[in-house]
């Protein structure tokens, strides 16, 4: 394999971990904050404090490690996208410091205020969206190239349908991967008021997640004619996620295998994400770069490779330790320790 | 009004961002190691008093951890965002040092999540102990890897550029460069001392408001004890750094001493004001110390600034910044030394008045020597951004609107660092120390170095 794709499968897969991890914390900062303004967070505080406090952290490392991931193995996008994103990417900074910080004062200082609360639930709906058009604009069409000078279209981004679309579907993505995943903490927990409430808001959210994610899809047909056709040539990966979110939904919908049902919504994700990356290639900004003209020195490229597979040596048992004390624990989760 | 432009804005705002992040990140490095310290000592001399003590610090240190955490995420982006160059030629080269050190975050904020959750929850003290060691490495890791990152940046090396083509590059030549050895040393160890002096000068103005519980005192004596290990330290690395500087960026040092000419039996230059015509006046002279910092005897000819291109000097008032930094080093080296020597000889009282309020300025001072320290390493650089390679200007971004966002972070940072001031304080007063010793049952327990 080449050393490119290699580069490329690290850095979608911790990209797709942060999909799943920030959900379930941005989603969970949303709930925690319209629970409380709708006073049923005496339900669902518990839970929700649990299983983020321990982890928060955790969640914002895959993030920096794919920011900084990405310079080191393709350098030019930090050319490309650093200028293009300035102010996208300091919104999303700017957001992020607020959520992060706030989160820390809120849990560990010494008051529960409703402003901290509005700013952690609020933040965690805009991260993703703002986040969300770094892949809107790898599409093409929104960046201009000038002898060498790299401009964003804000005009475009703005006025664009599939970019909407993508911040939307982003949006109720986040809320239905958070609700599954806490309708599931919830029941191993036992907790049945939380867990009634939170499938509710799972199922609540499913087919906004899934219809927008078919609109995006036909929405990209405009927008980028060339990786559209190139998704409909593996359209069986969508059919496939389809599948998932369909028993998923089915399993949460009969009160059954909640941790089953979320398993498998990660699958619907993991595989709408990974075939939406794979009919991507090889452009990382349409159509300006691809992952063979940005690519980092061969020596480099082993060096980071070498790096990061002792880094998950380190990394795996630390990780399952932690999940084995704040997920795996049953005690823990139900509040007994 | 000057003329827009993105240079300049991008400097202050990459100064600003770096300034305010090394604050936390200072404490993050060093604080980990302080926690370990008490509560190695709370075990081994099975000392409630010192559990306690770490136990508090923790929780304050979750606080500082949550603003390193993300003003570190915002200078990890701005670097792409606002040196996009600069970024393409670093991952070029030193792209596995920063790399490597977002596993030792990773590292470090799965160990802290668990540390900060199971202090109750093993049968040994000791496995709870356990965990912090892996707090402790991954957190001088980190600033480990980054200050190799900018040691690269003041001597690039490790590839060739032939024809404008980068080859030949050499990621582990890059990381251990001539800079890295006394550069880290010298981060690392100034991280552990701001971090004792901070946490000594709380229990020292605890101890000033009359608060009696030898808490406070236990607090005070070991955080002194590891200062004073770390000044002795940092004064001896400090003087390697001196030396490197001479050897690999003498014109940063001559800067540094307002030195001109080139001479052996250089004076070290203290403080002064500099004339328009380049003369030196009010200034403390110790005569031969230059040349002995610059290559351990009198003497070492050190070049002096006549003697390079003009084009490429840093600024000249850098000599402040080094002077305030080797300043505050020898203060906070001698208050250490007199409260650990004072406490050694019984004989007399270390816990008046004068000491104190001496401990206590110390915390704010060393903070002001990494502020100090930095600016002058930074500064003292320019015009280059990777020295002799590429410069600032050529790195930076040419966006535009650089200036709207550094007034936007000028006004995050000053509510993000107000609040936290704010919380780390309500937090401590809703639970002094006296109340959760009574609460614990150990109010009177374990009173050894009581005077
Ligand atoms: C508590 C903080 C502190 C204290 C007391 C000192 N330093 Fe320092 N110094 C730093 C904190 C610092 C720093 C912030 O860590 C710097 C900035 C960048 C770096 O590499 O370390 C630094 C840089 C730095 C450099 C520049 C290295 C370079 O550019 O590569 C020199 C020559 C010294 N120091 C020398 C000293 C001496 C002779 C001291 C006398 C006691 C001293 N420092 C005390
Ligand atoms: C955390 C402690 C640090 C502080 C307080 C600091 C401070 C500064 C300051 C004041 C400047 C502006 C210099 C000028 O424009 O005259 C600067 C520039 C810069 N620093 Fe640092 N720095 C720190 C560490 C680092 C590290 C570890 C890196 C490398 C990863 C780095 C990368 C840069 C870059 C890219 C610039 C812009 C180019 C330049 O102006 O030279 N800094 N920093
Ligand atoms: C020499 C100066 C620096 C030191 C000693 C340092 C150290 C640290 C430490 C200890 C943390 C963890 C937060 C905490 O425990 O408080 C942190 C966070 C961070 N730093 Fe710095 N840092 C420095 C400069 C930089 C620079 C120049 C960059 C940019 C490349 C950077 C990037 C980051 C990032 C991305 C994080 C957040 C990581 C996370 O999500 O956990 N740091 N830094």
């Amino acid at each position: 394999m080449d050393y490119e794709i290699i580069g490329i499968t690290v850095l979608w897969t911790f990209l797709y971990g942060y999909l799943i991890v920030a959900s379930i914390d941005f989603g969970a900062g949303f709930f925690s904050y319209y629970t409380k303004i709708t006073k049923k967070n005496h339900i669902t505080h518990n839970i929700i404090q649990r299983y983020l406090s321990p982890v928060w952290e955790v969640t914002n490392v895959f993030l920096v490690f794919f920011f900084i991931g990405i310079v080191g193995f393709f350098p030019s996008t930090a050319y490309y996208y650093g200028t293009a994103l300035l102010i996208p990417g300091s919104v999303a900074i700017i957001l992020i410091a607020i959520r992060g910080s706030y989160y820390a004062f809120a849990t560990y200082g010494a008051k529960d205020s409703n402003f901290y609360s509005f700013l952690y639930g609020a933040t965690g709906l805009l991260i993703p969206a703002s986040l969300s058009t770094v892949l809107t604009i790898s599409e093409g069409g929104y960046v201009s190239v000038e002898d060498g000078k790299v401009q964003l279209l804000y005009g475009e981004l703005f006025t664009s349908l599939y970019s909407w679309g993508v911040v939307i579907l982003a949006i109720v993505s986040v809320l239905f991967i958070s609700a599954s995943f806490l309708t599931y903490y919830a029941s191993r927990a036992k907790d049945l008021d939380a867990l009634e409430l939170l499938r509710k808001y799972a199922l609540v959210w499913a087919f906004p997640a899934i219809i927008m994610g078919v609109v995006v899809f036909f929405l990209l047909g405009n927008q980028n004619p060339e990786h559209y056709q190139n998704m409909l040539d593996i359209w069986w990966v969508f059919a496939v996620s389809f599948i998932n979110f369909a028993i998923a939904t089915y399993l949460i919908w009969k009160r059954k295998n909640y941790g089953t049902a979320f398993i498998l919504v990660m699958l619907q994700y993991f595989t709408a994400f990974y075939g939406y990356g794979i009919s991507h290639f090889p452009y990382l900004l349409y159509p300006y770069l691809t992952i063979y003209d940005g690519f980092t020195n061969e020596t480099m490229a082993i060096a980071l490779i070498i790096a990061f597979i002792a880094g998950l040596l380190l990394l795996i048992p630390s990780l399952y330790l932690l999940m084995r004390l704040f997920l795996f624990d049953a005690d823990y989760v139900k509040g007994k320790k | 009004m000057i003329e827009y432009d993105p240079v300049i804005y991008s400097r202050i705002l990459t100064a600003l961002t770096l300034g305010f992040h090394v604050i936390f990140a200072t404490i993050g490095v060093g604080i980990p190691l302080m926690i370990a310290i008490a509560e190695w000592m709370g075990i081994r001399r099975n000392d409630p008093h010192y559990t306690l003590m770490a136990r508090r610090w923790a929780r304050g240190f979750v606080i500082t951890v949550a603003i390193g955490v993300v003003t570190g995420t915002a200078i990890g982006l701005q670097l792409t965002l606002l040196w996009p160059s600069f970024m393409q030629a670093a991952g070029h080269t030193i792209g596995l040092p920063m790399f490597m050190e977002t596993f030792a975050f990773f590292f470090e904020a799965i160990f802290l999540g668990i540390y900060l959750y199971t202090w109750d929850r093993f049968k040994s003290k000791w496995k709870h102990f356990l965990l912090v060691i892996p707090i402790v490495i991954g957190a001088t890791a980190s600033a480990f890897f980054i200050t190799s990152v900018n040691s690269f940046m003041n001597v690039p090396q490790g590839f060739n550029i032939v024809d404008g083509v980068l080859t030949d590059v050499s990621p582990l030549a890059a990381m251990f460069n001539p800079a890295t050895p006394t550069k880290i040393a010298h981060v690392i160890i100034t991280c552990y001392l701001t971090s004792a002096f901070i946490l000594g000068a709380i229990a020292a103005y605890h101890i000033i408001k009359g608060n009696a519980h030898v808490y406070h005192k236990k607090a005070l004596h070991l955080t002194m004890v590891s200062a004073f290990v770390f000044a002795i330290g940092t004064a001896l690395i400090g003087d390697l750094s001196g030396k490197y500087l001479h050897e690999y960026q003498p014109e940063k040092l001559a800067a540094a001493e307002w030195h001109f000419e080139t001479e052996a039996e250089a004076p070290l230059i203290l403080g002064g004001i500099l004339t328009e015509d380049n003369e030196v006046k009010y200034a403390l002279e110790i005569p031969y110390a230059l040349s002995i910092l610059a290559g351990g005897s009198p003497d070492t000819v050190v070049v002096g600034l006549n003697d390079f291109d003009e084009e490429y000097l840093p600024p000249l008032w850098v000599h402040y910044a080094f002077d305030l930094m080797v300043f505050i080093g020898i203060y906070l080296a001698a208050v250490s030394a007199i409260f650990v020597f004072i406490n050694w000889t019984k004989k007399w009282n270390a816990f008046t008045k004068p000491l104190l309020w001496a401990v206590v300025a110390g915390g704010p001072l060393s903070m002001i020597a990494i502020e100090a320290g930095w600016f002058f390493t930074e500064v003292g650089r320019q015009p280059w951004i990777l020295n002799g390679v590429m410069t600032v200007s050529e790195g930076a971004t040419t966006s535009q609107h650089v200036d709207i966002l550094l007034y936007v972070f000028v006004v995050l940072y000053a509510i993000l660092g107000v609040t936290c001031v704010v919380v780390l304080r309500r937090m401590f007063k809703t639970n002094p120390v006296e109340r959760e010793l009574e609460k614990r049952g150990i109010s009177h327990t374990g009173s050894r170095i009581a005077k």
